[in-house]
């Protein structure tokens, strides 16, 4: 994929983010660069307390950054006069707990952005949402509610009520690592489908937190190895997963067999 | 009980080990239940025997109990009663209300409510410290005596004020404590889907923290209920005091019973369907669980 062209959709510079005070204080975020450029997907690897999931928290502005930049389309989101709402109603999240809203049936999940957000009307909103739960496999589920669901079709629910709305960018972060081993293939053939044939005939822009290396490789354009806040090697999949450079990356695809 | 596996659903006849299993557990059940019957019989027996031997059994019986006077009485008491449940209604509905805006009030994080804020917790602390009785005396006999000449000052109106008063702050409390119950990752998820706070905690957050409270919030409408005799002292015509007006004069306290059993006539069905209805509820206490709130449960 050509990373190189034009402005990068999202880029990271010197991204600093720290939990707590004093001696408690904990660095998770310890300068990072980062860029992804649009249709492309970048896959974050690391073991778990890396940073993965506070990287992806920092670009949804659920987390304010100490220090650095966020960069949509080269304006800075991470300044707090910025209209954060307008920023999150264009990217979504998917989370590793699906979090559906559980007084909703998964159409309403679905449609509440849609409605809520970007005052879609309801006939309009059931429809696009409908074509989506289709998209994903879920069509015959839209009326249940989601503790119905096995989570395989709550993480398949999740990502249609996060690609409704057409968002820029989809954050994933770790959106298999809650489900039973035998659920993980159809969630990640729903992924790869949306890499090669994309929504709308538009392949979806991706910024990946995952343990998946297989996903990593099929789909990645760039593969980032974060360890303790810091990115220690980044490139194509083949380079950093079959002959990573550094020893922090060895030693961490040496665990995960 | 566990139902005895004397015949297998399939038409498979149990094994002899299995049969003995139930023959056991039928035995035990019938062993407690003899237990069950035996110590009842004696605590009855034991409370008949110390009522019925006592020095004034005859002249309490008369006093409490006359079946004559209870029939005579129970039209007068039962129209009090009425009130009762008048009041009980609208207040129910007033408190309710007010309550849950407190209780939004006070989660929100709306800078220009902060005085509104801090009055939600000044209020919510006098009325739920203060008895509820004594609210009842101030509100019942200070408020007339400011003559403000828009106030209602019947007994009924400011009895059902007070109750209204006390009960939007326990009823604060416990909405509060459901909209805590909600776990932040519903509000990140609302959120990062680009609503607002204020959608987000009016369609995701509002809606989880009722239903995870309906159950003491129904609780607590029962309580109402009975509380709702209390306006008596301040001399409105309910079920308490239509019975204290029917003693006057011969002393026989069998009104006082008539309304007491007349109040749990109310409010036992009430509990029970209030239980029932939680009961049903069961499902979304798992469903939280399921839905990945993580390790709330």
């Amino acid at each position: 994929m050509n990373a190189l062209q034009g402005a990068p959709l999202l880029a990271l510079r010197d991204v600093r983010k720290s939990f707590g005070t004093g001696v408690d204080r904990k660095v998770v975020l310890d300068g990072v660069d980062l860029d992804v450029a649009e249709g492309a997907c970048v896959v974050v690897v690391g073991s778990s307390g890396s940073g993965k999931s506070t990287l992806l928290r920092v670009v949804d502005l659920l987390e304010e950054v100490d220090d650095g930049q966020v960069l949509l389309d080269g304006e800075d989101v991470a300044d707090p006069w910025v209209d954060a709402d307008a920023v999150r109603a264009r990217l979504a999240m998917v989370f590793q707990q699906y979090n559906l809203f559980p007084h909703l049936r998964v159409l309403d999940n679905v449609t509440l952005a849609p409605r809520v957000v970007h005052k879609v009307p309801r006939a309009e909103a059931e429809a696009a949402a409908l074509e989506m739960l289709e998209r994903v496999g879920l069509a015959d589920k839209a009326r249940a509610y989601p503790d119905q669901l096995s989570g395989g079709q709550q993480q398949r629910a999740a990502i249609a009520r996060a690609l409704v709305n057409g968002p820029e960018l989809l954050l994933l972060d770790e959106v298999t690592s809650a489900l039973d081993p035998e659920l993980v293939g159809e969630v990640l053939d729903l992924l790869l489908s949306l890499r090669s044939e994309g929504v709308a005939g538009r392949p979806t822009t991706m910024l990946v937190a995952t343990h998946e290396m297989g996903f990593a490789r099929e789909v990645a354009d760039e593969v980032v190895f974060l360890h303790a806040g810091r990115v220690h090697e980044r490139g194509t999949p083949d380079q950093v997963l079959r002959d990573p450079r550094q020893e922090r990356t060895r030693e961490f695809l040496r665990r995960l067999r | 009980m566990n139902a005895p596996a004397t015949t297998a659903s399939d038409g498979r006849r149990p094994s002899e080990r299995a049969r003995a299993r139930a023959a056991y557990r039928r035995a035990q059940h019938r062993r407690a239940l003899l237990v069950a019957g035996v110590a009842t019989a004696l605590v009855l027996g034991a409370v008949v025997y110390v009522v019925t031997t006592a020095p004034g059994w005859e002249r309490a019986r008369e006093a409490f109990f006359s079946p004559e006077r209870a029939w005579e009485v129970l039209p007068e008491v039962a129209a009090g009663l009425w009130l009762n449940l008048r009041v009980w209604v609208v207040a129910s509905v007033v408190a309710l209300v007010v309550g849950l805006l407190l209780a939004v009030v006070r989660t929100s994080r709306v800078p220009a409510l902060f005085p509104l804020r801090i009055l939600a917790v000044a209020y919510v602390d006098v009325f739920r410290g203060v008895p509820l009785l004594l609210v009842l005396l101030l509100v019942g006999f200070g408020l007339p005596a400011l003559r403000l000449p828009w106030l209602p000052v019947s007994a009924a109106f400011l009895g059902g004020l007070s109750i209204v008063v006390c009960y939007t702050a326990y009823l604060a409390e416990i909405f509060r404590a459901g909209i805590e119950s909600v776990h932040p990752s519903q509000l990140a998820a609302a959120r990062s889907l680009g609503l607002s706070r204020g959608q987000a905690v009016r369609r995701v957050v509002l809606p989880q923290a009722v239903r995870n409270v309906t159950a003491p919030v129904a609780s607590m409408l029962v309580s109402l209920q009975k509380d709702s005799g209390l306006i008596s002292i301040l001399g409105a015509v309910d079920a308490i005091r239509a019975a204290q007006i029917a003693t006057t004069g011969d002393y026989n306290f069998t009104p006082y019973v008539v309304a007491g059993l007349l109040f749990l006539a109310i409010s036992v069905p009430l509990t029970r369907l209030v239980d029932a209805w939680s009961a049903r509820q069961g499902w979304r206490g798992e469903l939280r669980g399921v839905a990945g709130a993580g390790v709330v449960r």
